[in-house]
């Protein structure tokens, strides 16, 4: 019998609510499968579960805030009896659920139940208020309608935009001050001469259809995701027990959403994708991404990150590695600069206009050294020279 | 198809690519990357969006020509037309 929890959906999460269960008793589960719907800092995450069995029960109610940990479902094995109902469900004691914030205390009642107007009670109830939680301005200290109108309201079933972009940016706060506190970070940059591979996608994009086309930065993607398997120290996660290199690489993509706020799901073994199959990636999580409907392993996989400025952002940006990874590359926008070309078989060199791209590659100095940093560095650069390879 | 109902075509579409932004609210000469924030995928989605409504497949080197929405409606009154 196994004990599916609120999943961890990052360093930063504490709890999450539970908005939808897409599963019910009786259901065969597979790993992988997505079972319940969380509200989270992040949006609405499709919550994936870890194991194989059958649904023997959904232990937590639709609309709680449950801790990350906190037992949810119980799975059983194939063909697995279901516990008595005495049986405790897990050995541990559950976690205490979180408390909403808490109302400001009342003065001490005088009586068993606090003073307070028939309106008072009754708007109270309506509003599942608790009377004496309040503060009372009739006389003697009784609660009047107007002290209920005031009181908090319940929490609003789906947070407003603005509530979402607000819950978003303190995501983002917790992860990047994390980062600079833990991460002792340094920097490297490499301009890259990307003519080749602009020349050669214009090529292979002027024959295909829209939905065919591929984005220069699906071509930057796979070159990362293509040295960072090369590159074992820029490529895993940081835990309590030091360095852990990934044996896949999970490309993390960070993407902006309209109105403001970040995110960075993951592409699982972003370097075996041929191109087309990492645009349709692409796509697909950009698209996802926006809508607020992430997976929770997209979240939780990444082993290194890239974000990219755009074709009309600024030339270069040094980024903050997103824990537990330990490396993030931060792609400048395209510019046509005059560049020195050697040509081959002992030509002069010349001066001629191309389009260059600066890559700037944060690490983490606990992980490794600028010669490993230097080596990813080159690695893409070299990738990006025979582009039709990649 | 007129010069006006163009631009409402290309207006639909580029909403739904991008559903924050408000019709009434994008002028005629807003450009769809340096005014509106579109970046390269959202461009991709539009012109995708525009070959599947209306049959026209705008090759990269034409995205300049639908930079803006009067822009655009003139250029694909033209190819329509071509």
């Amino acid at each position: 019998m196994g004990v599916f929890q609120m999943p961890s959906l990052g360093a930063d999460m504490e709890a999450g609510k539970l908005v939808e269960w897409l599963v019910k008793p009786g259901d065969a589960v597979h790993r992988g499968d997505i079972v319940a719907v969380v509200e989270t800092q992040k949006g609405a995450i499709e919550v994936e579960i870890f194991e194989e069995g059958v649904v023997g029960s959904l232990d937590a109610e639709l609309g709680t805030t449950l801790p990350v940990g906190a037992p949810m479902a119980t799975i059983l094995a194939d063909g697995e009896a279901p516990p008595p109902a005495e049986a405790p469900v897990a050995e541990e004691p559950p976690p205490r659920p979180v408390e909403a914030a808490p109302i400001p205390a009342a003065p001490a009642p005088m009586s068993a139940g606090p003073a307070a107007s028939p309106a008072a009670r009754k708007l109270a109830v309506e509003r599942g208020l608790d009377l004496s939680a309040l503060a009372g301005s009739g006389p003697a200290g009784a609660i009047t309608l107007r002290d209920v109108e005031g009181a908090a309201q319940p929490a609003p079933a789906k947070p407003a935009p603005a509530d979402a972009m607000a819950e978003m940016r303190k995501a983002i706060a917790a992860a990047m001050q994390r980062s600079k506190r833990e991460i002792p970070h340094f920097q490297l940059s490499q301009t890259v001469d990307v003519q080749k591979a602009t020349d050669w996608l214009s090529a292979r994009n002027a024959t295909a259809a829209p939905t065919d086309r591929i984005l220069l930065g699906a071509l930057f993607m796979k070159a990362a995701a293509l040295a960072a398997g090369k590159v074992r120290e820029m490529n895993g996660h940081y835990g309590a027990d030091g360095f852990a290199p990934a044996p896949q690489v999970n490309l993390g993509v960070a993407v902006a959403l309209r109105g403001g706020g970040l995110i960075a799901p993951a592409i699982p073994e972003a370097d075996t994708l041929p191109l087309p199959e990492l645009m349709a990636a692409m796509k697909d999580l950009v698209a996802r991404a926006r809508a607020m409907r992430l997976r929770s392993s997209e979240l939780t996989s990444g082993t290194i990150t890239v974000s990219s400025l755009g074709e009309k952002g600024a030339e270069a940006m040094t980024g903050i590695i997103f824990p537990p990874q330990v490396a993030l590359l931060a792609i400048g926008a395209p510019r046509l600069r005059p560049w020195i070309v050697t040509g081959g078989d002992g030509a002069p060199a010349q001066i001629e206009p191309r389009q260059v791209v600066t890559f700037t590659l944060s690490a983490d100095h606990r992980v490794s050294d600028g010669r490993q940093a230097n080596r990813f560095l080159a690695e893409v650069d070299a990738l990006l020279q025979a582009p039709e390879a990649l | 198809m007129t010069q006006e109902q163009m631009k409402s075509a290309f207006l639909e579409e580029l909403t739904k690519v991008a559903p924050d932004l408000e019709i009434g609210a994008i002028g005629d000469d807003d450009h769809i990357q340096d005014d509106l924030e579109l970046d390269s995928m959202d461009v991709l989605n539009l012109v995708a969006a525009l070959h599947a409504r209306l049959g026209i497949d705008i090759p990269e080197a034409d995205y300049v020509r639908i930079a803006t929405p009067a822009l655009a409606a003139d250029y694909l009154v033209g190819k329509l037309a071509a």
